[in-house]
């Protein structure tokens, strides 16, 4: 087992033929993951490397493929309408890696993906991985290992540094979701942690998170509540000031609230070991484990 | 991106908003100038990125163009949380019978905007939030219906008991929710909304913090930005499509990922140093993106010693070992470096930086250990 992804998943790349697009799809399909279509308007009946075909619009390659899977690497003014498209193709996972669509955008994209049913992840996320099983995204497959952790983060490559720490100490994943670095984000941690305590892979989970909004303090409530399995928590921002956007739309400080401070406290309250530095949550994960 | 409240006040107006008139005055005698215009008691309000103006001096009352002139002479040139005050805005003062607030925000948790309003208002409504929660009354918009007449409605009867009252009021929040969806805004905040003592329904302040995001459809609002109010060194950054911030520390860092670039900063002060800076190259790497972010941390005197922490995945790391080969050669670096090259391309990497002796190590600790103690030596 692992959550959202696996062996079965059958995915189609919006955007294959961009910058992007190319390079992340070569990238998956080496690492073993289905890429069945591609989404180019105008270029429907070519292919990719001479391998994938690629269609005109994501409804056709649906029909074609079934796929039940897509990801997203087409600019942000074109985002949402992709999200939108492939919402309303039947898709069930939607990944949107493309970092800088507009807020609004994203508050009109959310109620119609719940509508027709569909998981949204991200916007400007790394995607997903279950180790030795499938990718979506941009995370470095060589990095991974499979294994018993679940890994949920807001953040990209700081989520590598946390998976390279533990693959470098022998713990491996069942799957690493980043769900992205926005305000308006598909999939929560909640959600995640829900996933992760359901999947029977999985026996302890590494929650990342970073300063802004209350997202970090509500999952640790969650975690006390409704988690048998152990969590091991870290925050990136601890000496970010307030007001200024820390890089992320959504890693900003407001008045007093999304402090690093405050999360790690909502951490310790809840029962979640914080580690202090990326490094240390070898140690947290394996007592965790046991 | 945060605009002023002159800026903002235009934007309300021409969506319908009833904002008395304003002058903006750089001078103690165009703000003189504007009282006279605009006769009778007038505002001086200093116009900074900052909030609390108020209680930092930065608003005064003035009867008449001489007690203008004095006021503006004192709020110019004024320092507000580290921002120098350039520009004033003349107002006329009105007299206040009845004070309430009202805000849209986007709100993580519903996913939607939010139209807040309080009858606490004029104060620091996140103040009101923290301490009497129960003061502030919210309705969540579907952005597909816009601010429906009901929720309008409902939120007029929370601040007022007269039905013609609430219907006007509920006609401001209707057109301040178009505005904040007309303009890509995060943040459209009247604050406070007032009934004159003539009766009239008036907003006296405006606040827009724009969408950043979304600035690519509004070229427009290019022109409202304010660069005295950036470090030029974030004006730079800005320009160059790296994200930086200036810190006070001597450890300067350059970084690809926000949540890394967080974490290196944290480590250095685990560490027991400060860092100089938040800069995050972005996914993508081009070496000139290297050689820019160089430049901009060696234009803060503070920094003792850089130190480069990239995780490839996106990035390649030979991109930016070639960066750091071409920043070594235009640049004039009189401060050591020290680098942390981990994962795509890393073996490539290693190869360019060894050319030039550079060593790089691949534990981010290690190279946050090197790079404090170096600094603590330097000198430049």
């Amino acid at each position: 087992m692992s959550v959202l992804i696996d062996r079965s998943s059958r995915l189609l790349v919006q955007g294959i033929t961009g910058r992007d697009g190319s390079f992340h799809a070569r990238q998956m399909i080496d690492y073993g993951t289905q890429v069945v279509g591609g989404v180019v308007p105008g270029k429907g009946g070519q292919t990719f490397e001479g391998q994938v075909p690629i269609f005109d619009t994501v409804a056709e390659a649906v029909d074609e493929t079934g796929a039940d899977a897509s990801v997203i690497y087409v600019p942000p003014a074109f985002a949402a309408d992709a999200i939108y498209e492939a919402a309303d193709a039947g898709v069930r996972l939607i990944v949107a890696i493309t970092e800088g669509i507009p807020v609004l955008d994203m508050t009109r994209v959310m109620p119609f993906v719940k509508d027709r049913g569909a998981r949204l992840l991200g916007p400007n996320c790394p995607g997903l991985i279950s180790p030795g099983k499938s990718k979506v995204g941009i995370l470095p497959g060589q990095i991974c290992e499979p294994g018993p952790v679940g890994v949920v983060s807001r953040s990209g490559t700081l989520t590598y540094e946390v998976i390279h720490h533990l693959t470098g100490a022998g713990i491996g994943q069942s799957t690493c979701v980043g769900i992205g670095g926005d305000p308006i984000i598909g999939t929560s941690f909640i959600d995640c942690l829900s996933l992760f305590e359901a999947d029977s892979e999985t026996r302890a989970v590494v929650m990342i998170g970073e300063i802004g909004g209350t997202d970090e303090q509500e999952a640790a409530a969650f975690v006390e509540r409704e988690m048998g399995k152990p969590v091991v928590g870290f925050i990136a921002g601890q000496t970010a000031p307030p007001g200024r956007r820390m890089g992320h739309a959504g890693a900003i400080i407001s008045g007093s609230e999304g402090t690093a401070k405050e999360k790690m406290e909502a951490f310790r309250q809840h029962g979640i070991a914080v580690a202090r530095r990326p490094a240390d949550i070898v140690d947290l994960v394996r007592k965790a484990l046991g | 991106m945060k605009i002023h409240e002159y800026q903002a006040r235009k934007i309300f107006r021409d969506h319908g908003l009833p904002v008395p008139p304003e002058r903006v005055a750089v001078s103690p005698e165009e703000a003189e100038a504007a009282a006279r215009e605009l006769g009778g008691k007038v505002v001086v309000k200093a116009q900074v990125h900052v909030g609390g103006r108020g209680k930092a001096g930065g608003v005064k009352l003035a009867k008449g163009p001489a007690e203008a002139r004095e006021a503006a002479g004192a709020i110019l040139g004024m320092d507000i949380k580290g921002l120098e005050v350039q520009k004033v805005l003349v107002a006329p003062a009105v007299d206040i019978a009845d004070e309430a607030y009202a805000g849209i925000i986007v709100d993580r948790a519903s996913k939607r905007p939010v139209l807040m309003v309080s009858a606490a208002g004029g104060v620091d409504i996140e103040q009101v939030a923290r301490e009497t929660p129960e003061k502030i009354h919210k309705v969540e918009i579907d952005p597909r219906y816009g601010l429906l007449t009901h929720q309008a409605m409902a939120l007029g009867f929370a601040l007022y008991d007269d039905l013609g009252r609430v219907r006007e009021a509920a006609r401001l929040f209707q057109r301040l929710y178009r505005a904040f969806e007309a303009i890509d805004a995060s943040l459209a905040e009247v604050n406070p909304l007032v009934v004159t003592g003539e009766g009239e329904l008036q907003a006296i302040d405006a606040k827009v913090n724009l969408d950043d995001n979304a600035l690519y459809r509004h070229p427009e609002f290019e022109g409202l930005r304010d660069p005295s109010s950036e470090a030029p060194a974030e004006v730079e950054a800005r320009e160059k499509g790296l994200s930086y911030v200036k810190l006070e520390g001597t450890v300067g860092c350059i970084v690809n990922g926000a949540g890394l670039a967080m974490a290196t900063m944290d480590l250095i002060k685990y560490y027991g140093a400060e860092p100089a800076n938040f800069l995050d190259i972005g996914g993508s790497s081009n070496p000139e993106k290297v050689v820019n972010a160089m430049r901009i941390i060696l234009s803060d005197p503070n920094v003792k010693a850089i130190l480069f922490n990239i995780f490839g995945g996106i990035t390649r790391c030979d991109d930016v070992a070639n960066g750091i080969v071409s920043a070594l050669k235009q640049l004039d670096v009189d401060v050591p470096i020290v680098i942390r090259l981990t994962g795509t391309n890393e073996k490539e990497a290693l190869e360019i930086l060894e050319s030039v002796d550079l060593p790089a190590t691949n534990s981010m600790d290690e190279v946050v250990q090197k790079a404090i103690e170096l600094a603590k030596g330097g000198a430049r």
